[in-house]
């Protein structure tokens, strides 16, 4: 009884979690594009039930700006953490299910991309890129992958020396049987949540980087590039610019990562029990 | 002793070419990346330089820039130079990039500094707390603060905290390590670890959570350990567990921990720096990559893959000195 | 003749029981792992808890120290001296009067070394003495300095052994303290502990070991599935069958290898499904309906104590 309740709650608290955040980058989306331009006339308003957020130093709506930024974090968030987590995925396997001299590269590798501060790696993928939008979409891809995929790895490892998987090595049964019917129902849950779990970190550095000034260009409205706008009017007393936004910057973080251990909670229990 | 020695010197050999290879790697990736840029060097240099620059002029910067030069010979003088100790001159500062980096480390070193002793001590000691208090309202309260901060990015909680320690309360000043208009050589220390203080406290309060999480993982582990309830069975209360039996076994995989940790001091840094316009190698490398300056951008890349395997070395080398079951298996 | 002295230790109606989360932890279920144990251990004396693995040994000992976990719920009595054992009394005797020699070498702190953890909290530091115990056991001087994992298996139970001689207690409670270690080593062990009890200090063995039980003690407490089913005197068990008083003893000492190795049929229920009546009642040949029904009381019989209605 109470069981079905903690479940049944999880699965409620998740779909709430994922409609707020569905809603959020709807609104983002479908605000618009005048909505968060402004007028001089409007500059540097403090929030008021017109403007709840204010108005920046250019006379633009705040709100209109954060939620438009927010659906732009989210969708580099979700297509950096997705690529990430197939990346994670495929080297993982490729480790643990293929010969040691792969597991030694594998390994050689992610302690080269944990060996560079990811800060920054993004900078120089960046500017490689020649920043903006798939500048800063690989570089947190390319970032990301290392622990889901040391994850796998294990996870495969210990699949492989389970009995089941040996006795089925032993019938006759093909390696790519075995992966599709022993290792991937184990995987598949590991792999979503660890993809979801991901992407509040994709956010964050989004963000992060676009606040450097190495992500998209400065006339869009992202989060990072509003919080660095509004550094230079913090001395003028702009407090909103700076701190409202990044609320809402944190509260989504956050969200994004309720709605990983929720779905945890629900796909793999026995990991979630502390 | 001798022993001891011995295998220290073997840890840091087979460590030492795995760093090698992994710093040779780093450099050769971040030739091709910046190799790869769009971004014109020369253009950005001769925008830098603000004047109007002649055919001929211009061509002299490109053959310093080596542009006709094939990128693998290219690759080459730059790793030769840099075995020589000559990372190449920064056209953002006009200085040598080797001088460059030096004056700055120590910058940055003081405020990494700062921040990882200041979170590991606090991180540790919330650990113990949340550990010992398992599952009390305590515990609950700081878990789910740890969890929180984690959600909050480096950057922002800077821009709160400017805003509310510097703009209003008028505590600490905004930015930069010494105050304007002071000659750096009359600057004092005081002045230094005041305009230390808010940028380190920023960049601590990032990392803390991670150590307390880890440290009160261990701690329940070591509380809940067989040679705990023997302890116990033998009349040790449960802070004579802890201090007797609980630090030793906690403390050095928090400080291995802490010290494997130094890839996101550094990132935390970059953003930090930005932030309080404190002028260490965070705020370099972000220069450095927003006006084209590769030779600095390759140089503090390399040299913040140098610091965090340093930190990795470290962390290795204590585990073999401390730990007895690493540290006495050969005898 | 012993009867004549005060008990240091009275057990009565013990009974230790878990609480249990099933399934993903959110079933809430009990688990009865000591139900009515009775036990007397009188100064000077060695007794015997014998029974096979698994049978909740252990937890005898934990709970006389109140060091059972936090999701135990303990019922019945325990007098100590006289005195009714409460938990702030436990905490005082611990490691003073009431000693424990644990089972294996994980309940050493890995990263001490044996010396400092042989002499314990207390201060002074009881060196002198450690040393020549040390000795005596046969461990070489060196001992002192080495961590856990570099002892063998004997010598880790030594060292178990002498922190708890040297706590200089009332009342040690050994759980298993002899396997791994060689045969003159083990003597030495037990000689140890006869000379405590010589002294007019009580040693409670817990084995599984029956001939070591019946070589070295004085009585016998017969443990199954969570009870003592008998205390017989060990003179009993070298006598032979028919001086034993309940079923399940008789066949423990026909499954010893010198008695004719004949196994017992069925085995011992678990904590989870115990049965109504007796708790050996399923495996029982002479088992009536009454048996099966209630539980037997204890009853002395031929100067022993025991839990059968056919005795």
């Amino acid at each position: 009884m109470k069981k079905q309740n903690r479940r049944t709650m999880a699965v409620l608290l998740t779909v709430i979690m994922a409609g707020i955040l569905l809603s959020v980058y709807a609104l983002g989306i479908f605000i618009p594009d005048e909505a968060a331009a402004g007028s001089f006339l409007n500059a540097g308003k403090s929030p008021s039930w017109e403007h709840p957020f204010g108005t920046d130093a250019l006379g633009r709506d705040l709100l209109m700006r954060t939620l438009k930024g927010l659906s732009i974090s989210m969708t580099i968030g979700f297509f950096a953490s997705a690529i990430s987590a197939v990346i994670a995925a495929l080297v993982g396997i490729a480790a643990a299910a293929t010969s040691r001299g792969v597991d030694a590269f594998v390994n050689w590798l992610i302690d080269l991309v944990m060996g560079v501060p990811h800060t920054v790696l993004v900078i120089l993928i960046s500017f490689a890129m020649g920043r903006g939008f798939w500048g800063l979409l690989i570089g947190i891809a390319a970032t990301h992958w290392c622990s889901l995929a040391r994850l796998i790895r294990g996870e495969v490892l210990q699949l492989r020396s389970q009995q089941y998987v040996a006795i089925s090595g032993k019938l006759g049964k093909s390696g790519g049987w075995i992966l599709f019917h022993h290792l991937l129902p184990h995987l598949v849950p590991q792999f979503i949540v660890g993809l979801i779990l991901m992407f509040p970190h994709a956010i964050l550095h989004e963000a992060s980087i676009s606040f450097l000034g190495f992500g998209l260009a400065p006339e869009q409205p992202a989060i990072g590039i509003i919080l660095a706008e509004s550094m230079r009017y913090l001395s003028a007393g702009m407090w909103w610019s700076a701190v409202l936004p990044g609320v809402v910057l944190v509260l989504i973080v956050f969200l994004t990562d309720q709605l990983g251990e929720q779905l945890r909670m629900i796909l793999d229990p026995y990991s979630a029990q502390e | 002793m001798k022993e001891t020695l011995g295998r220290l010197a073997r840890i840091f050999c087979t460590y030492g070419v795995r760093t090698v290879s992994l710093l040779f790697a780093v450099s050769l990736i971040s030739f091709l990346l910046v190799s790869a840029s769009p971004v014109d060097p020369v253009q950005q240099y001769i925008l830098g330089l603000g004047t109007a620059v002649s055919p001929a002029q211009r061509a002299e910067i490109e053959a310093y820039w080596g542009i006709s030069v094939p990128p693998a010979e290219r690759y080459c003088n730059w790793l030769t130079g840099i075995l020589q100790g000559n990372f190449g001159y920064s056209a953002l500062y006009r200085r040598p990039v080797a001088a460059i980096i030096r004056e700055r480390f120590w910058n940055s070193l003081a405020l990494m500094l700062c921040a990882w002793a200041l979170s590991g001590v606090i991180g540790f000691l919330l650990g113990c707390v949340m550990g010992m208090y398992r599952d009390s309202w305590v515990d609950r309260l700081l878990k789910k603060i740890c969890y929180a901060l984690s959600s909050v990015p480096t950057f922002w909680l800077g821009l709160v905290f400017l805003l509310i320690f510097a703009v209003w309360l008028k505590w600490f000043p905004i930015g930069f390590s010494a105050p304007v208009g002071v000659r750096s050589r009359d600057v004092t220390l005081w002045q230094k670890l005041y305009h230390l203080i808010l940028p380190a406290f920023t960049l601590s309060l990032m990392s803390f959570s991670n150590i307390a999480l880890h440290t009160r993982q261990k701690l329940v582990d070591v509380l809940h350990s067989e040679y705990a309830l023997f302890a116990q069975a033998r009349g040790e209360g449960r802070w004579t567990i802890l201090f007797g039996h609980g630090l030793r076994n906690i403390l050095f995989p928090a400080l291995t921990l802490q010290f494997s940790s130094f890839a996101e001091l550094f990132g935390g840094s970059v953003m930090a720096e930005n932030v309080f316009s404190y002028p260490g190698l965070g705020s370099a490398v972000s220069a450095a990559g927003l006006n084209a300056d590769v030779p600095l951008l390759l140089g503090v890349t390399l040299f913040s893959a140098l610091f965090v395997c340093t930190g990795n070395m470290i962390a290795n080398l204590l585990y073999g000195v401390i730990d007895p079951r690493v540290r006495e298996v050969g005898e | 003749m012993e009867q004549k002295k005060e008990a240091l230790l009275e057990i009565h109606d013990l009974s230790v029981s878990f609480r249990m989360y099933e399934e993903q932890g959110l079933r809430q279920s009990n688990l009865q792992v000591i139900s009515d144990l009775h036990l007397t251990v009188y100064p000077g004396e060695i007794v015997a808890v014998a029974g096979s693995s698994g049978s909740g040994k252990s937890l005898l000992a934990s709970a006389i120290l109140g060091i059972l976990p936090d999701n135990a719920a303990v019922g019945g009595h325990m007098h100590y001296k006289g005195q009714e054992l409460t938990a702030a009394w436990q905490k005082r005797l611990r490691g003073t009067e009431i000693a424990l020699v644990p089972q294996s070498v994980a309940f050493l702190d890995p990263l001490m070394r044996v010396g400092a953890q042989a002499d314990g909290h207390r201060r002074p530091r009881p060196v002198r003495k450690r040393k020549s115990l040390f000795h005596r056991l046969g461990l070489p001087e060196e001992t002192e300095q080495l961590y856990p994992f570099q002892l063998s298996g004997g010598m880790a139970r030594r060292v178990l052994v002498s922190t708890a001689l040297l706590a200089d207690a009332q009342l040690v409670i050994a759980d298993e303290p002899t396997p791994g270690m060689s045969l003159p080593q083990a003597l030495e062990a037990l000689r140890l502990f006869r000379e405590m009890a010589d002294e007019g200090k009580a040693v409670l063995l817990i084995t599984h070991d029956i001939d070591l039980a019946v070589e070295f003690a004085d009585r016998v407490a017969v443990f199954y599935a969570g009870t003592t089913v008998e205390t017989a005197l060990a003179g009993d068990f070298k006598k032979g069958p028919d001086s034993l008083r309940h079923p399940y003893s008789r066949a423990l000492w026909r499954a010893l290898p010198q008695n004719g190795f004949s196994p017992i049929p069925g085995f011992q229920p678990y904590a989870q499904n115990l049965p109504a009546g007796c708790l050996f009642a399923p495996r029982c040949p002479h088992k009536t309906a009454q048996c099966t029904t209630q539980a037997p009381p204890v009853r002395k019989v031929r100067g022993g104590e025991v839990r059968c209605y056919g005795a």
